[in-house]
């Protein structure tokens, strides 16, 4: 099963096994991950599920769509590497990604 | 004080739809909502987004939902209590009193929560400093635009809230609208109208940039953004109107004494009754083993909760099982001409 790791802002790292398919807000609240609200439930609504994604992993994710883009205006200090976990979905391929929480969601 | 057989917390579909199932048993309502309308988070997060799960509507958008169930609920005549907050929750012997941010005082024997995720709040500037000018200079929505004349004023958003208020305040002030990226999102003629406005001079647009400081004592005097590849620049500003969107969050339910578990309710499935006799959730507000936060599941919830308020609302009558197709007595409440 792929691990995907979840780090903190004050850099405290959380390995957790996600079942390929799911997304990666879906295994971060699984798995009790701190830092992750998903407040929509993954509707893309809320940007509470807010991660900045490592440049060596960014690319290797599926690109995202307009209304990801649209939707991260709105989360809490957004970056050039930032994502929407409720869209990045686990695969073999995305083994070992690491993503990072913002220091709130809101 | 309003006296009814059950109060409901939350005008989103859930309760909308509670209000009809509370209505064809006889029951009369009162439904509060912090937002400015009916809907919750289908008017509000995604009016124009088809939905395509509704049982038996192959497609509508949150707009087209909200009005149908308000066209279904209308019959019953609840009165809407809108742009306020429930603040209070108490008992008294077998009632729950209710007292809203605006000081109404409610009665019931039934409470039912269906607060989705909680209320709408705008999402607020990040900086600390923000805090002191928010309300006087700094502002989440616009209540008020003849306090704009002749003032410097930094728009902050991407969407058409922040569009159109650039728009509109820049015929009588100066307005820089600032947004962390090139592209917009709001209407693709607004946007045009906006460049048109930049081109003759009556709007500057600032992209891509992000806030990083807010400039004064008493008054705020102006600003620091920060473009994308690091270079700052400041602007002077009387106003900031910041445009980012709503937030929801639980508020006072919290401290009501229900259980809570990750933002939700724990709920008997039976009747959708929280640890608190009388006080129901239903909705993404509620849990249970095996809870879907589907608008059909709150339809559900509602309707189960809604006969377990009969009981507590008239304890000396019996409830009977009656269809709407058959019962004259739920044709009678809905209106209909025999």
């Amino acid at each position: 099963m792929p691990k995907i790791t979840y780090i903190t802002h004050d850099n405290k790292k959380n390995t957790v096994e996600v079942p390929t398919g799911l997304s990666v807000m879906e295994g971060a609240l699984q798995n009790n991950v701190e830092g992750i609200d998903a407040d929509c439930g993954g509707s893309m609504a809320c940007a509470t599920c807010h991660v900045y994604v490592s440049e060596n992993w960014f690319s290797k994710i599926e690109k995202m769509h307009d209304a990801e883009q649209d939707m991260l205006d709105m989360a809490y200090e957004p970056k050039k590497n930032s994502r929407l976990s409720c869209q990045i979905i686990v695969s073999d391929k995305l083994d070992g990604l690491e993503v990072t929480t913002p220091v709130k969601q809101t | 004080m309003i006296k009814t057989d059950a109060i409901i917390i939350g005008a989103g579909p859930t309760g909308l739809f509670a209000v009809h199932q509370l209505g064809i048993i006889g029951l009369k309502c009162e439904i509060i909502d912090n937002l400015d309308r009916a809907g919750g988070q289908c008017i509000e997060l995604y009016p124009d987004k088809p939905i395509y799960d509704i049982p038996a509507i192959p497609e509508c958008t949150g707009e087209e939902l909200t009005n149908g169930l308000l066209k279904q609920a209308a019959p019953f005549k609840a009165n809407f209590h809108l742009n306020q907050r429930v603040e209070e929750i108490k008992q008294e012997n077998n009632l729950w009193i209710l007292k809203t941010n605006k000081g109404n005082l409610f009665s019931a024997p039934n409470v039912i929560i269906a607060g989705g995720v909680g209320s709408f709040e705008p999402r607020k500037i990040i900086l600390k400093e923000a805090e002191k000018y928010e309300g006087s200079q700094i502002f989440y929505s616009v209540a008020n635009k003849n306090l704009f004349q002749n003032k410097k004023i930094s728009i902050f958003g991407g969407g058409d809230s922040a569009l159109d208020w650039a728009l509109e305040l820049s015929k009588t002030n100066h307005v820089t609208l600032i947004h962390r990226r090139s592209e917009f999102r709001g209407a693709a003629h607004t946007l045009n109208e906006v460049k048109q406005k930049e081109k003759e001079g009556k709007i500057l647009i600032k992209t891509p940039y992000n806030l990083t400081s807010i400039e004064g004592d008493k008054i705020m005097t102006g600003i620091e953004i920060k473009h994308e590849d690091g270079k700052l620049e400041k602007i002077k500003s009387d106003y900031i109107l910041s445009f980012f969107g709503l937030v929801m969050k639980l508020g006072p339910i919290a401290e009501w004494g229900l259980n809570i578990d990750k933002k939700t309710i724990p709920v008997n499935t039976e009747t959708f009754q929280t640890n608190k006799e009388g006080i129901f959730a239903i909705g993404d507000i509620c849990t249970y083993p095996g809870k879907l936060k589907l608008i059909l599941s709150g339809f559900h919830e509602g309707a189960l909760a809604a006969r377990a308020c009969f009981k507590r609302a008239k304890p000396t009558e019996t409830y009977r099982f009656e269809f709407t197709t058959a019962s004259k007595n739920i044709h009678e409440r809905l209106g209909l001409k025999k």
